[in-house]
């Protein structure tokens, strides 16, 4: 298990991480889910025992960062946000390195890295630094878990990685957890928030909520209507200035839109959106989806 | 058009139109060929053979003039960290031969409409992701280019500001730029009055996000993308 009390992380004035608290369970696969500079990366580094925590503890199956950060480092696997393997040994070479280092050898741990690993052995005397995007995520993926660790912590594997590969990604995932291994990711990608068992919601450095991915979702409570006309980007504009708007979002060909009531009159706003002279206009109660969400509970802060 | 590398070819008889004032999804998987396809409509690289135009310019005899009517964006490199809000724009305005009178009216012009007039004197490495890409995309369409090519402008910044984003790109499309745009956020895809999408070097679907969707019985732009790419 994996908990976290009150951790902050601040350098000089800027406070990076404050006062985060979640619990992960052993076996869990948990998102950390928000955008560039919410704090995911600094938040990894302290968990992984790299930073220091300014105040705070976060404990690792009842290990302290802090203390046992030699055993910390033994018992999980991290996948930095950035590509850090070396670009002048090959697949094998780098690998071997990490084994070695953690006193283990390809061999040992073959079958922990074999759904992973074999996608890319067939390259492995190219140089990690001329492999394709996806192929280095790989390698990435198998260096972390090539001791064998207990915890997985993976920072944005799938930012800037096309549909179908993250989509296969997620399904490596799906296969490490059933062997066991805890999982904590990162993603700026919300419709990854599906994927998990839980996960958080974070941003400027605070959590907003933690949670099953449904249970987010379903107890948002206020009414969201997709609306969709013959010019979106002309309905967004008329959408704002309906009297009773609280804000109004494109989500693909739709227009989310939400009001201070807590239903619309939808005979009113049909009657508006003709008077703006939209043609075609559909209006229909939809279910929120996490970025709906985010975006509400961002703008509820903001005040 | 053509590209090829020794034995491997990048872009397999690529054929497309581009309308003046259209926003342009260009998609694809990773290594399908966009970027090569990209620094060719750029000026910045020869295609092995094929007739390409850019605002009304041959990449073969008029590369340079390509380079002074384009606008460009990407994720990695688009502002010096180390300039200011102000001197990114007298840079980039110099850079593409802005009439020196017009620099001061019409970068207060571009800061009022993102709404960061008062922040022209600040680092822009002291600003958040969100408003650097603002700024990127008012100083790519500040020489008022013929067309402005984003490469993943939106990727990693927060849905508030992705929305933003694209409402800016409607409303410089509004003014006749064309938008030429990559992402990965496939709703993205679903706002582009046309997308294209690639894979393994060749353009395997093209139309409005509507036809293609209603062509291949999906619901969105996502189930579109993982039910073509890789088949």
């Amino acid at each position: 298990m994996i908990k976290a009390q009150q951790l902050t992380k601040k350098y000089g004035t800027t406070v990076a991480l404050g006062n985060v608290s979640f619990q992960v369970d052993e076996g869990e696969l948990f998102g950390f889910i928000g955008p560039d500079g919410a704090g995911k990366s600094t938040l990894f580094r302290l968990l992984t025992s790299l930073l220091l925590p300014s105040s705070g503890k976060v404990e690792l199956f009842g290990l302290d960062t802090v203390k046992d950060y030699k055993k910390i480092r033994e018992i999980t696997g991290y996948m930095p946000g950035r590509f850090s393997l070396y670009p002048d040994l090959s697949v094998e070479e780098n690998l071997d390195f990490f084994a070695t280092v953690f006193g283990t050898s390809i061999q040992e741990n073959y079958h922990i890295i074999h759904d992973v690993y074999s996608h890319i052995e067939p390259f492995k005397t190219r140089l990690a630094g001329k492999l394709s995007g996806g192929m280095k995520q790989k390698l990435a993926l198998s260096c972390a878990l090539i001791h064998n660790p207990r915890v997985l912590v993976l920072d944005e594997p799938t930012t800037g990685v096309d549909a179908v590969s993250r989509k296969e990604f997620w399904e490596l995932l799906r296969s490490l957890k059933s062997k066991g291994i805890t999982i904590i990711v990162s993603t700026p990608y919300m419709d990854e928030a599906g994927l998990c068992d839980r996960v958080a919601l974070i941003h400027h450095g605070r959590l907003l909520t933690v949670d099953k991915p449904g249970a987010i979702t379903s107890s948002y409570e206020k009414q969201i209507l997709g609306i969709v006309a013959d010019n979106t980007y002309k309905l967004l504009d008329s959408l704002r200035k309906y009297p009773d708007v609280l804000h109004a979002y494109a989500f693909g060909q739709q227009v989310h839109y939400t009001g201070r009531k807590a239903s619309a009159d939808l005979n009113n706003m049909r009657a508006y959106l003709g008077q703006c002279g939209h043609k075609d206009v559909q209006i229909m109660q939809i279910k929120a989806g996490i970025e709906d969400v985010f975006i509400d509970l961002v703008q509820d802060r903001q005040g | 058009m053509v590209k090829k590398f020794g034995g491997f070819t990048a872009n397999h008889n690529l054929n497309f139109e581009v309308y003046k004032g259209e926003v342009f999804g260009f998609l694809g998987a990773n290594g399908a060929g966009k970027t090569t396809a990209m620094r060719i409509l750029c000026g910045l690289s020869v295609p092995t053979s094929g007739e390409i135009n850019v605002a009304g310019y041959n990449v073969y005899t008029h590369a340079e003039k390509i380079k002074q009517n384009i606008g460009y964006m990407s994720q990695k490199f688009s502002l010096y960290e180390d300039l200011t809000v102000e001197e990114n724009f007298r840079f980039f305005a110099g850079v593409y031969k802005v009439p020196p009178k017009e620099i001061k009216p019409r970068m207060e012009e571009t800061l009022t409409n993102l709404e960061l007039l008062n922040h022209r004197k600040k680092l822009i490495a002291s600003l958040p992701l969100g408003w650097k890409q603002k700024l990127a995309f008012g100083v790519a369409t500040f020489h008022n280019p013929g067309i402005v090519f984003l490469d993943e402008p939106t990727s990693g910044v927060d849905p508030v500001a992705r929305r933003n984003f694209w409402e800016q790109i409607f409303k410089t499309a509004e003014r006749g730029i064309t938008v030429f745009v990559t992402t990965h956020y496939m709703d993205e895809a679903e706002y582009c009055h046309r997308v294209s999408i690639m894979d393994q070097g060749r353009i395997v679907a093209l139309d409005t996000p509507q036809s293609l969707k209603d062509k291949y019985g999906v619901d969105t732009i996502f189930d579109l993308f993982i039910k073509i790419v890789r088949q």
